[in-house]
């Protein structure tokens, strides 16, 4: 048995090498919501692991990790930022052969989110995305939905701008404590 | 369908992600307060990304070392597709907020027919973008309600809107080489029925906004899908290529 680094050998189970990568991803952060990892998001939609044969019948072979990713919004640059940051983790974890491959249907919906991660998302000030979500139509001045304070807790709250700070947020502002917050809006 | 359709298709989608993306951008920092600077620079995003899907895609198929990059930075006016509307100058928050209210009620009925397509990268970025496009349609109808409703100036600058572009909406609706040869096989985009919803749609805004529609009869420019472009074009290209032109090969 050859040891690749303290976690991972070659003769691991596949359930076990994967068990491994998600432990390492749930370490990778989104940048510009840096108490969201990647597996709270909900981007990462299939990790594969395959060992495979040495190069020239020598050695002991190694691991292949291949992950499907969805990006949460088209134009959103911090998939970029998170693509590289996944492969340098598995990197520093041993594993030399990554591939990310990009999936675009179906489309990631914040339904996807972890609940560990709305709970995140709440104690960083950024009201979570709505459990249940609502419906999203074109139709101009519909009635918006209650969004908590993530500050205060009231539900006395309106919508300042359906566009915030990032392609995932709106703007809204407490009428109760005053307070300007994010949401991360519907999707 | 051959390829060659395919790409050209994929790029006359992917053009007017870009332009209208591009327009939007220009926007940023001058938007007349900051949470709208923030609204339209956000829209700007979101075209942006569907234009690099597209890109991706259109590179994919014509190989011959070709990047998402060589194709938005490296081809000239007459290769660009878009249609004439999205390159419109800006003007003023009437003519951008009427400008993209015609250009996401057209691209909100596309990519409901497009992600039920054959092809299945075209589907796929037809569906993950309709999402976004579905807020874009909601902000700009309720400008163009919140305006043309308004005040006797935001009233006047409405109706100049109207009058600067509507003759740039027809040219959506009327099917080029490249949408023909889709036309049953496979993507099937049927720009007769899309115009039906979007005719359908810009009543029902401007009935509530109180403007008036245009008569039928008024001429209708084209020629953008087929690389004959207004001289606005031109000016974007140089802005836009301008770095990848001066220092070829520049990357971030």
């Amino acid at each position: 048995m050859e040891i690749i680094n303290k976690h991972i050998t070659t003769d691991q189970t596949p359930d076990t090498v994967k068990k491994i990568v998600l432990a390492i991803l749930e370490n990778v952060s989104d940048p510009e919501v840096p108490v969201l990892s990647v597996i709270d998001l909900g981007i990462v939609r299939n990790i594969t692991v395959n060992i495979t044969p040495p190069s020239g019948g020598r050695g002991v072979g190694s691991w292949e990790v291949l992950l499907s990713v969805t990006p949460t919004y088209t134009g959103c640059p911090a998939i970029d930022v998170m693509n590289m940051s996944m492969r340098m983790a598995l990197m520093e974890a041993g594993f030399t052969n990554i591939k990310i491959e990009q999936v675009l249907s179906p489309a990631w919906t914040t339904n996807w989110m972890s609940d560990a991660g709305k709970e995140k998302l709440k104690a960083y000030g950024i009201a979570p995305p709505q459990y249940k979500q609502a419906v999203c139509t074109p139709d101009s001045f519909q009635q918006e939905e209650a969004i908590q304070c993530p500050l205060c807790n009231s539900c006395h709250t309106e919508l300042v701008s359906q566009f915030g700070s990032t392609a995932c947020k709106a703007l809204y502002k407490c009428l109760d404590c005053k307070e300007p917050f994010d949401y991360f809006k519907c999707h | 369908m051959d390829t060659k359709t395919l790409i050209d298709y994929t790029l006359h989608l992917a053009d007017n992600a870009l332009i209208i993306g591009h327009r939007n951008s220009e926007w940023c920092g001058h938007g007349p307060i900051l949470e709208q600077d923030i609204a339209i620079t956000n829209i700007a995003l979101d075209m942006i990304g569907q234009a690099r899907n597209f890109y991706q895609y259109a590179a994919q198929l014509s190989g011959e070392g070709a990047t998402e990059d060589s194709l938005a930075y490296l081809r000239d006016a007459i290769d660009f597709k878009n249609n004439l509307l999205t390159e419109l100058p800006n003007g003023d928050w009437a003519q951008t907020v009427l400008r993209q209210f015609f250009f996401s009620t057209y691209q909100y009925f596309l990519y409901q027919q497009l992600q039920n397509g054959a092809d299945k990268q075209l589907a796929a970025i037809a569906e993950k973008s309709l999402k976004e496009v579905t807020y874009h349609l909601r902000w700009s109808s309720e400008w163009v309600i919140r305006l043309g409703d308004g005040t006797e100036e935001s009233k006047r600058r409405m109706l100049d809107a109207i009058d600067e572009i509507w003759s740039y909406t027809g040219e959506l609706f009327i099917p080029v080489n490249f949408e023909l040869l889709t036309i049953g096989d496979g993507i099937s985009i049927d720009l007769s029925m899309i115009k039906i919803s979007w005719d359908k749609k810009v009543k029902a805004v401007f009935e509530e906004a109180i403007l008036p529609i245009p008569a039928d009869t008024i001429w209708m420019q084209s020629g953008g899908k087929e690389g004959k472009h207004t001289e606005q074009l031109g000016f974007i290209l140089a802005e836009m290529q301008f770095l990848q032109r001066a220092y070829p090969n520049s990357n971030w």
